[in-house]
């Protein structure tokens, strides 16, 4: 067991390495084909900027060398764990984007969490009472949420619970100047939470529990469970232990390749939720073409991407015994 | 007078039936303890139907339409889901066709055999573990200590139809049923298997219900044979009198399809004998499901379906044409 999770841990980190300097380089080059830079929206801003201040702003922040100097010199940078340094905020990227990681981070893995515990409970049911009423009642629910987009399912969240009843508040990821400590702060914080992490959730806990029900099903026709049953297993315990453990390997490998959405999906809710994240800065940074920010950005969210895919691969190894044996 | 004094197993008129067709009709056995009963006929006869009610698990669209099946005493037919499940692997256990999907991809086999001791013996997990290697000795897996830690994709073909057989004898059960328990398996690992389990039913006196289309199985095997066809028992016997003088038509067609070895029969000399006609004939057929392809067909056979008629010796065939050859019916018609 030990060796099996160890050896897939490798092989996926010898993977890791060529992705990540991909990802970089294909940013790099995508990013130049944006119209405008840094230079251009400072000087709009200032409003009184001349073709000689302009041209400085560009040396200053180096982009008026070639597009391949820029790339060297990002690289080169990268290398001694250096990010850059934005020029709209004048300050390291490498510090901004950290204080909004843990914001992202505790987003993402709640509402991923979230998605595939209520989405393997919501399946299971689902199976279990295929075709009568309960299965009826969660498909319809389940087809709900599979075409409402996230923002909206949000949108009308804020509506119902922040302004119509007042039970959880809508904007930023706790209450500011409350200067809470101990439980009050994790409850504060935990309130902030729920709305975003519903709404970013909600489309993936359909995806899961269609995924669930249809696998589980599957499940029931194999010939162990028939084995299974002929010991005198209770019904409850089979289902657990036999069929659902076959039925989860489908749905770990969509929420694997889902990670990757779920981020692009936490800039709009970040977004609606003022939630100091990542997917934020990234849209900040797009809106004042700081590339070296956006850059910074994209470049953690593939980390993100790949560590989490990581974890998806060992919970694979753990689920399935065929995977990783060579 | 019934053959046999006490029957482990009684199967009783049991017609089992799908959404627009009856796949077993009326079909009535019984097997004494230590006893193996044969069970043969050919694909889609409906002798792993009749097996799967014995455990009632039956798939979902299968129901039992009539019929009593009564293990040790018990009505199975009548018994709670609770009492089945305390039966199942403790009294009558399963041997499954295809050993490379009756076990779960995704657990140890020792996780799979322990599961059944740790259900109905409480075993501690160290315990268990014990006893698993002890059985996994018992079905002559070798390094047990090692193998224990397996998971099904380590394993062959035979080496796993072994570890379904350790799970089976697992509890000492009364009765072992087999669903054709080598079809899958290539013919020598057939050989061992097969010795493994004539070994182990000696050995923990179990009753089996074999279910085959294998004769040389059943000829080397079973005490006694069923032979169904289109859902129907036709024949029920002791193995020698069986080989010796099959009685009905059909048993008398799969007898005489053997290949046998020491007459020389060869495919390149000889055309091999067949049935003439398939099993599909027997669709709609109002009296005798065998009579399209019988070659002692009379015009009664295709008015009602001949009851089962009990001869002398425990043998019972249900073709009138052939019992009055060999003198009256012994005892009264039970189908």
């Amino acid at each position: 067991m030990g060796r099996r999770i160890a050896a897939t841990f490798k092989r996926t980190a010898i993977h890791a390495a060529p992705t990540v300097l991909g990802i970089i380089i294909l940013d790099f080059l995508l990013l130049q084909l944006m119209p405008g830079d840094a230079a251009d929206v400072i000087a709009a801003e200032s409003g009184t900027a001349t073709a000689e201040t302009m041209a400085a702003l560009r040396e200053r922040f180096g982009l008026d060398k070639s597009v391949f100097t820029q790339l060297v010199n990002f690289l080169g940078h990268l290398a001694t764990f250096d990010l850059g340094f934005s020029p709209r905020y004048n300050m390291p990227v490498l510090d901004m984007i950290m204080t909004r990681l843990p914001s992202t981070l505790l987003l993402m893995v709640t509402a991923l969490s979230l998605a595939l515990l209520l989405g393997i409970v919501l399946g299971s049911i689902m199976a279990a009472w295929a075709g009568r009423w309960p299965d009826r009642v969660l498909s319809v629910v389940v087809l709900l949420f599979y075409s409402m987009p996230g923002f909206w399912v949000g949108l009308m969240a804020v509506v119902l619970f922040s302004v119509k009843l007042g039970w959880l508040p809508s904007d930023s990821n706790m209450t500011i100047g409350a200067n809470y400590t101990g439980w009050a702060m994790i409850a504060d914080r935990a309130a902030h939470l729920v709305l975003p992490a519903l709404a970013l959730a909600s489309f993936f806990v359909a995806v899961y529990a269609r995924l669930t029900r249809a696998s589980m099903l599957e499940v029931q026709r194999q010939d162990f469970m028939r084995t299974a049953e002929a010991k005198g297993l209770h019904p409850f315990f089979i289902q657990l232990r036999h069929a659902l453990r076959n039925a989860l390997i489908p749905v770990t490998t969509v929420a694997g390749m889902h990670l990757g959405n779920l981020l692009g999906g936490a800039v709009v809710i970040e977004t609606l939720f003022g939630w100091p994240g990542m997917g934020r800065l990234a849209l900040e940074a797009v809106l004042a073409r700081d590339f070296s920010v956006l850059l910074g950005v994209l470049l953690l969210s593939s980390f993100l991407v790949i560590l989490a895919n990581m974890v998806i691969d060992l919970l694979h190894a753990w689920l399935d015994p065929r995977i990783g044996t060579t | 007078m019934n053959p046999i004094p006490v029957p482990l197993l009684e199967v009783d008129r049991l017609t089992v039936a799908f959404p627009g067709h009856v796949a077993v009709r009326e079909a009535s056995f019984a097997i004494a303890p230590a006893e193996t009963l044969a069970l043969v006929g050919e694909s889609g006869c409906g002798k792993s139907v009749t097996a799967f009610s014995v455990m009632r698990l039956l798939p979902p669209n299968a129901r039992v339409a009539s019929g009593r099946i009564l293990f040790d005493g018990n009505d199975l037919m009548t018994a709670s889901r609770p009492e089945m499940r305390r039966l199942r692997g403790r009294h009558i256990s399963l041997i499954q066709q295809e050993p490379m999907t009756s076990l779960n991809p995704v657990l140890s086999i020792g996780v799979q055999i322990g599961e059944v001791l740790r259900r109905h013996e409480r075993l501690s997990r160290r315990a268990t573990r014990a006893r698993v290697v002890e059985l996994l000795d018992l079905v002559k897996i070798p390094d047990a200590h090692r193998r224990i830690d397996d998971y099904p994709h380590n394993l062959s073909g035979g080496m796993r139809q072994r570890v379904m057989i350790a799970m089976a004898v697992a509890c000492h059960p009364k009765l072992l049923i087999a669903d054709e328990p080598t079809t899958a398996l290539d013919v020598t690992t057939q050989a061992q298997v097969l010795d493994l389990l004539g070994d182990l039913r000696r050995e923990l006196a179990m009753a089996v219900l074999l279910i085959t289309h294998d004769l040389g199985v059943v000829a080397q095997w079973a005490d006694r044979i069923a032979v169904m066809y289109a859902g129907r028992i036709v024949e029920r016997a002791s193995i020698v009198p069986f080989f010796a003088r099959p009685m009905h038509p059909y048993s008398h067609g799969l007898l005489g399809a053997r290949v046998d070895v020491d007459a020389e029969e060869h495919y390149l000399t000889d055309r091999l004998t067949e049935i003439p006609g398939s099993v599909g004939s027997a669709a709609g057929e109002t009296g005798c499901s065998f009579a399209p392809r019988c070659p002692m067909v009379q015009p009664s056979c295709r008015l009602a379906p001949p009851p089962l008629l009990e001869l002398a010796d425990g043998r019972a065939v249900a073709c009138p044409i052939t019992a009055a050859q060999t003198g009256a019916p012994h005892g009264a018609a039970v189908g």
